[in-house]
């Protein structure tokens, strides 16, 4: 076995306790699972874990000073500080909609930013 | 502004929402509906729940807080369905009158054929909780800190400290984090947390906060500014013990330490309380001890899925509307619910028997895993159903066919025990 990781599963509420471990070969094996979804999870979570990263950035002559955002699907973990520095970096004008994007391609990544509400031109 | 009313919607946050859409859905005229709000704009507490995880149920995506509550405003905004916004209501009658005020129709009486009270809950404070210390700047509600932070762009402070590890405030260690405060630590009293167990993962672990649970803040220093909390681990009655006392460094605490339903309102109106749930006693309708004036979402009882919120809401809407329409049988025979072990509350609380199934939600009072639960009616046992694990994070649902509701009088107890 080259390497071993712990998670709980947070599919679901039950929150399984998820052993993964790598073998040599490279094949990943997940133990303590009660589903299949807690067995892709548990992968995720060892091979890259991936989440959704929301935030508000600045608007320019909106009728609220931020509007919230969110990535539009989920970025690598390891990517979560580059992705908020663009948007400390960010503002926009109003009028802004919900899914507009805000950050095409955020840090690298193939995910973008959208827009999670609407700001009006004040 | 008109003054008669088919249905009065009191709160514009989901509750009030998906029960306005239910009500005009099941034939209620849509301009024969309003929703009084008080707030600038519509969609509630979810306008500043920026983050994502809600409507898995409802609509199978995880949406963040204004999504889910834009799905249900577009469909309200879209209808003819009357929405009033900055507009408080002072008071509810047991006639079913509502007294209101905004700036453009001044004072006003309107009434209604049926009222559904959805105004949701609010935090508890520092006052509810007697925290010895002085009273400098810096300790903020996690609500509130997620309202400034979320919406008016501004940090509550650099070094944080949070007291109990609900939802908001896991949530809000992961936000502030992100904005570049240090949380220092997050304490709960209890030996379990009652939020999510993936905010756990992803609010705290990813971020390297430490949790410490059976700890408590026992004092609060500082004299403009909190300078520093002391924290304690506390004994098996939730007493701080002395000899564990430690000084914590930091500018800021946050109290994520429950959520209390809003019903100075209900009361006022007469309703019938339950002090389990600081919510009003309903049937499974969400009907109130009051004919006619119906309750859901949070102000019924604290829920943790805004997706359940909704069908809660839908529940009282169609039930508004058909006591509306119809001329409803009187209430014969009702099954009142009581908790047995393992169980702090239930919703409803009393049953009307018909020919429908009855949803029963409860919240167990501890962590069961494997987890019972029984329904009995005297000695009979009407359920039993087994899960894996039961918390009261966690709102169950277990479904009570109707046929096992007949000749039943009295009383059933609900009661959940290990194994
Ligand atoms: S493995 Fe399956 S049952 Fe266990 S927590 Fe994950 S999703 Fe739930």
């Amino acid at each position: 076995m080259v390497s071993q990781k712990e998670f709980v599963c947070t599919v679901c509420p039950v929150g399984c306790r998820l052993t993964v471990s790598q073998a040599e070969d490279g094949e990943i094996v997940v133990r303590g699972n009660t589903c299949k979804r807690g067995a892709r999870y548990g992968r995720d979570e060892f091979v890259d874990p991936q989440r959704t990263v929301t935030s508000s950035v600045w608007v320019e002559g909106g009728d609220l000073p931020l509007v919230s955002v969110r990535t539009q699907g989920s970025v690598s973990k390891a990517k979560i500080p580059e992705v908020l520095q663009a948007l400390k970096r960010c503002k926009v004008c109003a009028p802004v909609h919900v899914g507009d994007v805000i950050i095409p391609h955020v840090a690298g990544t193939d995910t973008n930013v959208v827009a999670t509400r609407n700001v009006r031109k004040k | 502004m008109r003054k008669e009313w088919d249905v009065i919607v009191v709160g514009g946050g989901p509750a009030g929402l998906a029960a306005a859409l239910a009500c005009s859905e099941r034939g209620i005229p849509q301009e024969n509906i309003v929703i009084l709000e008080r707030d600038r704009q519509l969609g509630g507490i979810l306008q500043q729940c920026i983050h994502h995880g809600f409507g898995l149920h409802l609509f199978g995506e995880e949406l963040t807080g204004p999504e889910y509550a834009q799905r249900f405003i577009d469909r309200v905004q879209d209808s003819s369905i009357v929405c009033k916004t900055d507009t408080m209501v002072l008071e509810i009658t047991n006639q079913r009158e509502v007294v209101a005020v905004n700036a453009q129709d001044g004072l006003m009486v309107l009434s209604g054929k049926a009222i559904i009270l959805a105004m949701g809950c609010r935090e508890r404070t520092r006052g509810a909780l007697n925290i010895p210390g002085t009273r400098p700047a810096g300790v903020y509600t996690a609500g509130c800190a997620q309202r400034l932070v979320n919406m008016e762009g501004y940090m509550p402070g650099k070094e944080i400290v949070i007291l109990g590890s609900g939802d908001i405030g896991l949530i809000m260690a992961r936000r502030l984090t992100w904005e570049g405060a240090k949380v220092k630590l997050v304490c709960e009293l209890m030996p379990y947390s009652s939020g999510l167990t993936r905010n756990i993962v992803q609010c705290l672990e990813d971020n390297d906060i430490p949790l410490r649970f059976e700890h408590t803040v026992v004092q609060i220093h500082g004299k403009s500014r909190v300078e520093g909390v002391t924290i304690a681990r506390v004994d098996g009655d939730r007493k701080p013990i002395p000899s564990t006392f430690e000084y914590i460094p930091c500018d800021t605490l946050l109290l994520s330490v429950g959520l209390l339903p809003e019903n100075e309102l209900t009361e006022a109106a007469g309703i019938q309380m339950d002090s389990r749930t600081k919510g009003a006693m309903v049937d499974q309708h969400r009907q109130c001890s009051v004919e006619g004036i119906f309750a859901c979402g949070n102000v019924l009882h604290v829920h943790d899925l805004v997706d359940n919120v909704s069908m809660e809401a839908q529940t009282a809407g169609i039930a508004a509307a058909d006591y509306i329409m119809q001329d409803r049988k009187p209430e014969g025979i009702t099954v009142s619910v009581q908790n047995g072990s393992g169980v702090s509350y239930t919703v409803p609380q009393r049953i009307v028997p018909g020919d429908e199934d009855v949803d029963i939600y409860l919240r167990t009072r501890g962590v069961f895993k494997p987890a019972t639960l029984t329904i009995q009616a005297g000695d009979k046992t009407l359920l039993q159903k087994k899960k894996s694990v039961m918390t009261p994070g966690e709102m169950e649902k277990v479904t009570l066919p109707a046929e096992k509701l007949q000749d039943i009088a009295g009383t059933i107890t609900v009661s959940v025990i290990g194994g």
